[in-house]
């Protein structure tokens, strides 16, 4: 009893903490100066048509870096905690429909996942989102076929190969840029290559290159988290 | 915002608190992850019809999706310990 009233009180003081929020989600009629900066020069210093992308990538990639070294320590401590102690057991096979389903879906997701990493740069969705729509489809291909091996090294291989392509990229455009653009340096600039024309899906520099690393390299890590996860 | 919108929006985030109390209520583990991998799914609805669509993909895929899943099988395996102890 006294616990549900601790916790009772401790929902009604995060309540209170939220509130004065309320006052805030009123729609803003103007954008903050660097969004605004953002939104105003990001197609014409980035080429990106889809400004988030310009700003996941490009304006915060540091930041980004970090979300994809903070998911693979994850991903390293589920395989730490959890991986190695398969003992076989034999499982019982999945239901005709399943079988069926997934070998017609399978294509389809991992083409979805694939255009939504390519096209980061255009249209939303990006690396993780990509990768994630690639892992749901491992996770499918798991679930249908259920006595299948995974090839461990090919799935390390994926991983380090993108995570150490992605850093690669971006010491590129901390080198290369600067000298090509005039626009100023920076980490994961990505005015080292062609631009492009503009809304065209090979345009805006590195960020289809970067994008499709991300999103190898978060699709290799979940699979890893998933393949860990199963009995 | 047009009026549709919004109400749309209100009504998604009543079923979205629905769902949550429910997770937090409900004594069976199954039914609790199930409906919490709806919130997370009425909430990139919402994310969609507050025009970010870059976020609504990733709480789809990644909230309702992968989430749902990784609880669903660490109940399995909960389940699978308790099995063995008996």
């Amino acid at each position: 009893m006294i616990t549900r009233i601790l916790a009772f009180l401790a929902v009604i003081g995060l309540a209170f903490m939220l509130l004065p929020l309320i006052h805030e989600v009123l729609p803003m009629q103007e954008l903050s100066p660097v969004a605004g900066n953002y939104v105003v020069k990001g197609p014409d210093e980035l080429g990106a048509q889809n400004i988030v992308t310009s700003v996941v990538v490009t304006y915060r990639g540091l930041d980004t870096l970090g979300e994809v070294t903070v998911l693979f320590i994850a991903t390293a401590g589920v395989g730490f905690l959890l991986g190695r102690k398969k003992e076989k057991k034999n499982k019982r096979k999945s239901s005709e429909i399943l079988q069926t389903g997934a070998s017609f879906l399978i294509a389809l997701i991992f083409l979805y996942g694939i255009y939504v990493f390519v096209h980061g740069h255009l249209t939303p969705g990006g690396g993780f989102q990509g990768g994630v729509v690639i892992a749901t489809g491992i996770l499918l291909i798991m679930l249908s076929e259920v006595n299948m091996k995974f090839n461990h090294k090919l799935l390390h291989l994926v991983e380090s190969v993108s995570g150490v392509g992605y850093v690669v990229l971006g010491i590129l455009g901390l080198l290369l840029a600067s000298t090509a653009a005039g626009l100023g340096d920076g980490f994961l600039n990505n005015r080292f290559l062609s631009m492009g024309t503009y809304g065209q899906l090979f345009s805006a520099g590195a960020i289809p290159l970067i994008y499709s690393l991300v999103g190898l390299k978060v699709g290799s890590e979940l699979t890893g988290i998933l393949d860990n996860m199963q009995e | 915002m047009t009026t549709f919108n919004f109400i749309v929006t209100v009504w998604l985030g009543i079923l979205m608190l629905a769902a949550a109390v429910f997770a937090v209520v409900t004594k069976k583990v199954l039914s609790a992850i199930i409906a919490a991998g709806v919130v997370s799914l009425l909430a990139s609805v919402i994310y969609l019809l507050l025009a970010s669509p870059d976020v609504a993909m990733t709480e789809a895929a990644i909230g309702s999706g992968l989430t749902t899943v990784v609880f669903l099988y660490a109940y399995r395996r909960m389940k699978s310990d308790k099995e063995d102890r008996k």
